[in-house]
């Protein structure tokens, strides 16, 4: 029988949560990096058993695990004793984010322009295809790539140069938060950013376009439906159909069906479209699954309700998931990472809170059950069905 | 020999129980002090100073003999008592304020 591991980044340390197939019972392993905030972890496609891992800390900068047992060990990859630059010093490469050239400017928060810096890495997207690639997005927003399994990380500058300068960040920060994969074309990427949108790669990185047609920002943008400049917060697809694309934006839950090309809303009857996460169903490729907040100042459910909403259809017809999930006096966020689904039928969907409670559901979504419910803050959730 | 401290999340990224004792060749100032403690456990490159730039970063602190050495230039030699070991340098985490 299959078994299902979830990757929990959290505040305070990841967690690891692993169930058999019928997802009942469950073993909750960690905290593994206690104290440290874990943005994101996620498994190789190729080598489910090699995790990439970002670690960091507002004192201590930014530190990338890697895992090639299933998360039993971890070490840093790139870091040696052995291997000496040429300054004599020994090397320590896998946190070490350097942007390529001129570091260049953005728009600040007073309208000048300030340097990007380093800040932390928000999200690592294995390969589909090779344990040794991965891509990490960060912040201040860029894209960076190992093809040295996380030993060395290089950016891939031409994203900042899709009009860079404009990108302002929100008082959430400015990071490449969503990686996705085209499988049938290694060269195609689809990024997201908070406050400067959506942006496609045809050619493995080199040069990117803003795909932000569609969206409207009337209250966040003084041109409503600038080239950039919206504040996306997630986007997802379908590996079968890899030219829809799905988006919860600041406001307005968005679809393409041109890989970008134009956008439009399918948020439809949801009781809010306000929100983080969205994700496909693993079988399905026209069920979403969205969680309605309230609004932008109030991060929480509507009506103290936990509700996810499932639309079978490809958006505008939403339903309000339910059975298990608190209806009543609930006032929990869920973040943009911190939902994910699994290839088993009938698909599990999960989820984890700012209340530290993962919820997890073996029936696409029916019927949930809290699987943990006392971690710290959830950041990021991902689930590996392992043979 | 030097003695060094370092705060919980340091310790446990390198795998450190305890203090870090140094040997510092030369005159022993910060810099020279933290060149020896990367090149003892590299994982610690970019925890404490920029890599490229080598800044301290700006929540850790460096206290010595009950004195702030943060500010201090990293050439200048560290207090008398942490040269010979009778006091240990203090790497530390800055106060959350929380």
């Amino acid at each position: 029988m299959s078994k299902i591991r979830l990757l929990v980044g959290t505040k305070k340390g990841a967690f690891v949560l692993t169930s058999d197939g019928a997802r009942k019972d469950w073993q909750v392993t960690g905290p593994l990096f206690a104290g440290w905030e874990i943005y994101h972890l996620k498994g190789s496609p190729a080598d489910p058993d090699r995790i990439y891992a970002s670690q960091s800390s507002g004192w201590f900068g930014q530190i990338i695990q890697r895992s090639d047992d299933g998360g039993k060990t971890w070490s840093t990859p790139g870091t040696s004793e052995a291997g000496k630059e040429p300054e004599g010093m020994p090397v320590s490469e896998s946190n070490r984010f350097a942007y390529v050239g001129e570091v260049g400017t953005h728009k600040w928060y007073d309208g000048t322009q300030h340097p990007w810096e380093f800040k932390r890495v928000w999200h690592l997207e294995p390969s589909l295809t090779d344990p040794e690639v991965a891509y990490a997005g960060v912040e201040d927003a860029a894209i960076f790539k190992t093809a040295d399994g996380g030993k060395t990380w290089t950016e891939l500058p031409g994203l900042r140069q899709a009009r860079g300068d404009l990108w302002q960040p929100g008082a959430g920060g400015m990071a490449v938060h969503t990686i996705l994969q085209d499988p049938r074309y290694a060269a195609r990427l689809f990024v997201a950013i908070s406050a400067a949108g959506a942006f496609r790669t045809d050619d493995a990185g080199a040069t990117w376009k803003p795909i932000n047609r569609g969206l409207k920002s009337n209250f966040e943008l003084p041109d409503p439906t600038a080239a950039v400049g919206h504040c996306v917060h997630r986007i997802a697809l379908h590996p079968s159909r890899p030219d829809v694309l799905f988006m919860q934006k600041h406001w307005d839950v968005m679809r393409t069906d041109d890989a970008g090309e134009e956008w439009r809303e399918v948020s439809g009857n949801l009781p809010s479209d306000f929100g983080f996460p969205i994700d496909v169903h693993a079988h399905e490729p026209e069920t979403i699954f969205v969680v309605p907040i309230k609004s932008d100042s109030e991060h929480y459910p509507p009506e103290g309700k936990l509700r996810v909403y499932r639309s079978k259809v490809g958006g505008n017809e939403w339903e309000p998931l339910t059975n298990g999930l608190p209806q009543s006096n609930c006032f929990v966020n869920v973040l943009r990472d911190a939902m994910s689904v699994d290839s088993l039928d009938p698909c599990g969907v999960y989820f984890g809170t700012t209340g530290g409670q993962v919820y997890g559901s073996a029936d696409g979504g029916d019927t949930w059950t809290a699987i943990v419910r006392d971690l710290p803050a959830v950041y990021s959730v991902e689930a590996q069905v392992l043979p | 020999m030097i003695r060094v401290v370092l705060p919980f999340h340091l310790r446990t990224l390198a795998g450190i129980a305890g203090e870090v004792t140094l040997e510092v060749a030369g005159p022993v100032t910060l810099k020279a002090v933290l060149d020896a403690l990367e090149a003892r456990h590299p994982v610690l490159r970019g925890t404490i100073r920029d890599h490229d730039t080598l800044k301290r970063r700006s929540l850790v602190r460096f206290f010595a003999c009950q004195e702030d050495w943060s500010n201090q230039p990293l050439d200048v030699p560290l207090p008398e008592a942490v040269q010979r070991g009778a006091e240990p340098l203090l790497i530390v985490g800055a106060m959350a304020g929380g």
